[in-house]
């Protein structure tokens, strides 16, 4: 099982130092100077060139590649070159509110899924099946950055009930603690809420499929023989098994949540890492585009790697599939 | 096909993705006229749907600030998305088949090789790579085609590989060795029309799954450029007119996702109507 892990751990530090390697080269061999930025058009040759060597670029790829994992193996990630501010400094300061609204959508969607996914195998077939199924379908498929800009709409403009954008009102560092509570949970709503409805459709798409396929099998015929009655069958034996699928899932579903975050994030300027990301890629702000990938891949890899971990904790036959394999 | 069209679902995702497919190839008879069209600006900007402006031409979706017709721009924004997203797909079609086939079916150092690359690939962040190679070269629809396109290969590749393993080993493949057929006829005539039917759901997923990236991208303003009309550029524009014309933003995301709905109630039924009670959607009516 821990040889398992550690094969698996050893694959993703490979995915890891893959993207960053692709994304060190992409960036290096795409057109466009991030020395142009900095010393504007009318600069002269010379300039351009003292630039580019003040940044390290008139080197070779390999050189600076090697500088630069040398640099952030010590944590040092370098500086912005659009706003000259470290950049550790730039994404301490954004990643715990990527984490915040990711996490607590994460937990409610999936909550909120489950209970529609139970309520739909539990009546499959109904009307209200096929109604509950239309409705999943349709979240499943809506843009993340429309449903957003809807509620805004709705939410913000036509009712003004919650903040259409930003994560504390101008002036809130100023408020009492509870009113300034308050005041980040109101700009928290409409992001939350837009992550969260587009994560319950593929969340209770899932559970339902997953939910039936456990209603098929032996165990749960037994169960009913038994005389259980169909909720205890439902919450002690189909849910139980359920949760296996789910709890990969959720590792599975980490990269469709950070992207969809990054939508989510451009639309409200909720100052997470995936508007970072946006705005520095626009720039072509070299060392932040370096560091915000390798976060975000190292998200995903170590989703994943939790997820499997997790459902070999909770399921003792992937223990034992893992053991012999 | 007839099986398919007895299926709700199924018949609900032709006939959306057909009328999608329609409007868009009949776009200047639908419509009135170019889809960049400004008449008089003051005249007809954000006229609300179903306003018919001073030129006596109905606007069925309102217009935007430049008085130009939302729906017009809309239907020939299709024309963009869903060729965009279509030819995405059908590159991933060619590389998935590809690499998965040659996987499954050579034996030894390639197929470990290919596997290995298909598992990296699938662990790469998409959106964050779609981002950077958006962002990095000029934006294009072909930069959006090979983007989506060369990001979106390794399901396929995946079910492929499993179906010619699986193919690999039935009688008809030993007959037709027998019969003197080549291993590269083998592969291409006999294992590959019979390895489709997965990948026939994944590509009907994989356009839905398109139509939203590409918009996402033309969106953030890495995608097609305006004057040019697509769906996610559309939404774009329409973010700064919310408060006075929440319509130029609300018609794409609609067509959108329509079309997605439709792409995912279409794979769904095909997994169905082929895999029966083998697959996921057993006791479903």
């Amino acid at each position: 099982m821990l040889a398992a892990l550690a094969r698996r751990t050893i694959a993703g530090v490979g995915v890891i130092v893959g993207v960053v390697t692709l994304t060190f080269c992409l960036l290096r061999l795409a057109p466009g100077d991030p020395a142009r930025w900095l010393v504007g058009p009318a600069a002269t040759g010379a300039e351009l060139a003292a630039q580019r060597h003040q940044l390290g670029l008139d080197r070779p790829i390999a050189t600076q590649y090697a500088a630069w994992l040398a640099r952030a193996a010590r944590g040092d990630w370098g500086t912005s070159i659009a706003t000259g501010r470290p950049v550790s400094e730039l994404l301490a300061g954004a990643w715990p509110a990527t984490a915040c609204l990711v996490g607590l959508s994460l937990v409610v969607s999936y909550l909120l899924g489950l209970l529609l996914g139970a309520i739909q195998a539990a009546r499959c077939g109904s009307r209200l099946d096929t109604a509950l199924s239309v409705v999943s379908v349709t979240l499943f498929a809506l843009p993340g950055y429309w449903l957003g800009l809807m509620l805004v709409t709705l939410l913000s403009y036509r009712l003004p009930v919650f903040p259409a954008f930003g994560a504390a009102a101008v002036g809130s560092e100023h408020l009492a603690g509870w009113d300034r509570r308050v005041d980040q949970l109101r700009h928290l709503a409409l992001p939350l809420a837009t992550l969260t409805l587009i994560g319950i459709g593929g969340a209770a798409r899932f559970f339902r499929g997953a939910l039936l396929d456990a209603r098929g099998q032996p165990f749960v015929t037994t169960a009913r023989a038994k005389g259980l009655s169909p909720a205890r069958v439902l919450m002690h034996h189909m849910l139980r098994n359920a949760l296996t699928p789910a709890l990969i899932l959720l590792g599975l579903s980490l990269p469709t949540l950070f992207s969809g975050a990054v939508f989510v994030e451009a639309v409200f300027a909720w100052p997470g890492v995936g508007r970072v990301l946006v705005e520095a890629v626009q720039a072509r702000d070299y060392p932040v585009v370096t560091a915000a990938t390798t976060i975000s891949a190292t998200l995903v890899v170590a989703g994943n790697l939790l997820a499997d971990a997790a459902a070999a904790y909770v399921d003792p036959r992937i223990r034992a599939e893992r053991a012999t394999a | 096909m007839s099986r398919l069209l007895a299926d709700r679902r199924g018949a609900f995702g032709v006939f959306v993705l057909a009328l999608a497919a329609l409007l868009a190839i009949a776009a200047p008879l639908v419509t009135s006229g170019a889809p960049a069209a400004q008449r008089d600006v003051v005249g007809t900007r954000f006229l609300p749907p179903l306003a018919t402006d001073r030129y006596h031409v109905f606007h069925p979706f309102g217009t935007d600030r430049f008085g130009r017709d939302v729906w017009t721009r809309v239907v020939y924004g299709a024309r963009i998305s869903l060729t965009v997203s279509g030819l995405a797909v059908l590159l991933s079609l060619v590389v998935g088949v590809a690499v998965g086939a040659t996987a499954g079916y050579a034996a030894g150092g390639m197929s470990v090789l290919l596997l290995g690359l298909t598992d990296f690939a699938l662990a790469l962040p998409r959106v964050v790579l779609l981002l950077l190679i958006g962002a990095l070269w000029p934006p294009s629809a072909t930069v959006v085609v090979l983007v989506l396109g060369l990001t979106g290969w390794m399901t396929i590749a995946r079910l492929v590989h499993g179906e010619v393993r699986a193919l690999a080993a039935r009688p008809f493949v030993e007959g037709a060795a027998a019969l003197g057929a080549g291993r590269s006829r083998i592969l291409w005539r006999h294992i590959i029309p019979n390895a489709l039917t997965p990948v026939i759901v994944a590509a009907a997923l994989g356009i839905g799954n398109a139509v939203l990236l590409e918009a996402g991208l033309s969106f953030l303003g890495l995608g097609v450029q305006p004057p040019t009309p697509s769906w996610g550029n559309i939404m774009a524009s329409g973010r700064d007119t919310l408060v006075n014309a929440p319509w130029v933003a609300a018609t794409p995301g609609i067509a959108l996702a329509l079309v997605v709905v439709a792409c995912t109630l279409l794979g769904d039924a095909v997994r169905d109507v082929y895999y029966g009670e083998e697959g996921r959607g057993k006791g479903e009516g």
